[in-house]
């Protein structure tokens, strides 16, 4: 199932809507690195509250899109893990270190105003 | 408390990522219906997802078998993911954080055993590979 991928002023914003397998996510790694230099995008947002697990490969992969992004020059900021996520990922032993995350979308675009050095009214 | 022994056994073939997700799901889904509470039933699905991960990565395919258990008063639910793939040479070291052959996080099975109460691996080069582990309702 693929992640829709919405272009909002100078940010993309992916809403992951169902379970995704590892092909899925390596999809969304790949469009969401490749849409920010084709739309010269600022900012991502991932929101990940539809998502049923935070495994080890999903974190990988998502901690990988982050770093990506920003060697691209844009800043990925993960929204939306939820606390039975987030108590299975500390009990994992996985971290998103180096990686933004907000509570949810309405705080993912606020930091990204704050931070990326462009209005929204663009 | 629910009865478990109404609840039966679920078997899913693991050959494909597809069967990851299946098989979490349908994980989640019987641990809910054993009794556990949403966090732990997150947690199991979790540890699923790694041992049908492992499967796939190291063996091509596999059978992830979860059911109901029973000791004395206690309740909870038995996982056991089996593969006739080439075994694990260097247990030890793949139970250590970080360690992967594969080039990935190296967190599976170590993760795994954090998030569950008990945890068995038989393996062996040539063997294939049997993880059996168990979470108890607290």
């Amino acid at each position: 199932m693929q992640v829709p991928i919405l272009k909002q002023g100078p940010y993309l914003i992916a809403t992951i809507q169902s379970a995704l397998t590892d092909a899925d996510i390596v999809q969304l790694r790949d469009a969401l690195v490749e849409q920010v230099g084709r739309y010269r995008s600022r900012g991502v947002i991932i929101d990940v509250t539809a998502l049923d697990v935070m495994d080890s490969f999903a974190t990988g992969t998502l901690r990988d899109v982050a770093h990506m992004v920003r060697l691209r020059g844009a800043e990925t900021v993960i929204v939306g893990i939820q606390p039975d996520v987030a108590f299975a990922m500390v009990h994992m032993g996985l971290t998103l270190e180096g990686v933004t995350t907000k509570l949810d979308l309405e705080e993912g675009l606020d930091h990204l105003n704050r931070h990326s050095r462009v209005t929204t009214s663009q | 408390m629910k009865t478990p022994a109404v609840l039966e056994e679920v078997s899913v073939a693991v050959a494909s990522d597809a069967d990851i997700v299946s098989a979490r799901m349908q994980g989640r889904a019987l641990a809910l219906r054993i009794g556990f509470r949403p966090t732990d039933a997150t947690l199991i699905a979790t540890a699923i997802s790694e041992l049908a991960r492992n499967i796939l990565l190291y063996a091509a395919s596999g059978e992830i078998a979860i059911r109901p258990i029973e000791r004395g008063e206690r309740t909870g639910v038995a996982v056991v993911a089996q593969d006739r793939g080439p075994g694990i040479a260097d247990l030890p070291r793949a139970m250590e954080d970080g360690y992967s052959t594969s080039g990935r996080l190296g967190l599976g099975l170590p993760g795994v055993r954090r998030l569950m109460d008990e945890f068995e691996i038989r393996s062996g080069p040539g063997q294939g590979t049997t993880v059996k582990v168990k979470k108890w309702i607290a």
